[in-house]
């Protein structure tokens, strides 16, 4: 991995952080949203059966499930290494 | 006939095994409960694992379980509306609020508002919100529980309820937080293994291949039972649906709570991210569960037992596994309840006691003997209130109160929490504001929507279009706290927040 080279002040910590939850947040909703919007929107669409016993709607649905994993795992591995690391760099 | 209400020797010996189990641990937990502190949050020694359990198991209430589990084989894929709802709230908790608030608070999410603001004010605010989820949510828990146990033990209702209100006061009252905690731990472990086991007994019998499952529920049924049905039909309801089960996760008090019980923020987010995991996979495995009832008992035999459907569960498991898994089941369905309630009186407590009284009543003159002494208290008027609205609510609908307490929780105490956290400029007038208006607004829009117009008081009309409020109440509870912020801005309050950011990330030991 590259050196972090990002200023260690307060300042540019809380930003990263932020940023960084905020993109996740707006991530989430706009899986699941996506998912509530097509459920409401396009049944038809979602009801499309694409193996024997398995629906477009179901594999979508699964799939945000999945999705809230992926998205968990990236930020505890943002966090665990950029976040705690520059957190240390302002406790010293 | 299983599940009929008769008396089920072997279900009432499992059930009574659990709660010698659990009365062990909290006679142990006793020993470790002297001060606020532990009482309030253990002690603040759980690890990441164990607290992910016990988020887990704070979370999945009998609503999850059983009902999802009934929605599934009664309407096939609607059921995995709910799940998927119930679930992404928690990434929300994780990204914007688990480490802040473990940084900037000790007992109850308030803490985190008035470290900023003007104490009282915000606690009294945050007081009304935690304590119309908490009653909204308790009603629902114990008038589910008395449903339950009547069917499956064949107890009487008011008998159940009150034996849920006495041993929940037991571990609450001697055992505090620690108690809390492990009846939580090991309802989520008993709960996760049980809907384990009886989603591969299922699955043995479709070769392990889920899809040959679904396959034989749309040979019975029509492909109809794989695709969107009529639970979701008006595209803004849905909206405001989704908005409140999402949101509402990281506004419920129980859950804010437990992320004082651990070391630190590093720890919290662990935690949750094991929570996560696991809820995740237990609504897969309701999906199982739910289709694996509609193929092998079939909707007809459901219906008869309970027309809810909330029997699906503990049928099948009779069915795959004989009458002493059906018990094994019954139990793991009361510890659910029982693991729940005991989270929500905890925090009930803690709001009664640290906030109102030790902060607002005795202006933090207190000390922690006497902030104990208030919150065993508190805890013995909140399960008595439990007890009595769990009787006087009789027949009420389960899954109705529910959505209500996440409509109040995604209203009244997450926009406060996050712009407390996110928003320099808040201040007492904008925080306060927002919680009356998000509590009025949630409470108002339900009576006036077609659930209580039409559904309840059988008018032709009502005023509010939606079952849900959230899509209103949400943005307007946002919308109140910027506006009343902005047109009296208070320097001071701006400055503490900045004062208070590095806490924010490192936590209040350096």
């Amino acid at each position: 991995m590259a050196p972090d080279t990002t200023p260690h002040t307060l300042e540019a910590v809380s930003a990263a952080r932020w940023r960084i939850a905020l993109s996740l947040t707006v991530a989430m909703m706009a899986i699941y949203f996506g998912f509530i919007l097509l459920v409401a929107f396009d049944k038809p669409l979602l009801g499309r059966v694409i193996a024997p016993g398995l629906s477009l709607g179901m594999l979508l649905g699964v799939l945000v499930i999945v999705s809230a994993w992926v998205l968990t795992w990236v930020y505890v591995r943002w966090a665990n290494t950029h976040y705690d690391s520059r957190l240390g760099g302002l406790r010293r | 006939m299983i599940g009929t209400g008769e008396p089920n020797a072997i279900a009432i010996g499992f059930f009574l095994g659990f709660i010698v189990l659990s009365l062990a641990i909290t006679v142990w937990a006793a020993r470790k409960t002297h001060t606020a502190d532990q009482f309030y949050t253990a002690g603040g020694g759980v690890t990441a694992l164990q607290n992910g359990l016990a988020l887990a198991g704070d979370f999945m209430s009998a609503a999850s379980f059983l009902g999802i589990a009934g929605l599934v084989a009664l309407s096939g894929f609607d059921g995995l509306i709910y799940s998927v709802g119930w679930l992404v709230g928690w990434p929300v908790v994780l990204f914007l609020i688990a480490e802040p608030l473990r940084n900037l608070g000790r007992y109850t999410f308030a803490d985190v508002v008035a470290a900023r603001l003007r104490q009282k004010p915000v606690r009294v605010a945050s007081a009304v919100g935690s304590l119309a989820v908490i009653t909204f949510y308790l009603i629902a828990q114990m008038v589910g529980a008395g449903n339950l146990i009547r069917l499956l033990f064949g107890l009487p209702y008011e008998f159940a309820v009150v034996i849920v209100g006495v041993v929940m006061l037991a571990y609450v009252l001697f055992g505090g937080m620690t108690a809390t905690t492990w009846v939580q731990i090991v309802k989520a472990v008993l709960l996760l293994g049980g809907a384990s086991l009886l989603a591969l007994l299922v699955l043995a019998r479709f070769n392990f291949n889920p899809l040959a499952l679904f396959s034989e529920a749309a040979r019975q049924y029509g492909d109809g039972v794989l695709s969107p049905g009529r639970l979701v039909t008006d595209p803004v309801d849905a909206i405001s649906l989704g908005l409140a089960l999402m949101l509402g996760t990281a506004g419920l008090p129980h859950i804010l709570m437990r992320f004082y019980t651990v070391r630190d923020a590093r720890t919290a987010r662990s935690s949750v991210a094991y929570a996560t995991v696991a809820i995740g996979f237990f609504y897969l495995l309701t999906f199982i569960l739910g289709f694996g009832a509609m193929v092998i008992i079939g909707r007809p035999a459901i219906t008869q037992v309970d027309a809810g459907g909330n029997m699906a569960a503990p049928l099948l498991a009779a069915a795959v596994g004989g009458t002493g898994f059906f018990g094994f089941i019954s139990a793991v369905a009361f510890a659910t309840i029982l693991a729940v309630v005991a989270g929500l009186t905890l925090s009930g407590a803690a709001t009664l006691s640290h906030d109102l009284w030790v902060n607002v009543v005795r202006h933090g003159q207190s000390n922690s003997r006497e902030e104990l002494l208030v919150a065993r208290a508190a805890t013995v008027a909140l399960a008595l209130v439990a007890i009595v609205l769990g009787i006087l609510f009789k027949g009420q609908n389960v899954a109705y109160m529910v959505g209500l307490a996440f409509a109040i929780a995604a209203s009244a105490n997450f926009p406060v929490l996050v712009l407390s956290i996110f928003w320099s400029r808040l201040t007492t007038a904008g925080a306060q504001a927002s919680t009356f208006a998000g509590t009025i607004a949630a409470l108002g829009l339900i009576w006036l929507s077609p659930a209580i117009q039409i559904d309840v008081l059988k008018n032709e009309t009502a005023w509010f279009p939606l079952r849900n409020p959230g899509v209103v109440s949400i943005p307007l509870a946002f919308a109140v706290a910027i506006v009343v912020s902005l047109l009296r801005p208070v320097p001071e309050e701006a400055s503490r927040f900045h004062a208070l950011e590095r806490r924010l990330h490192l936590g209040a030991e350096d």
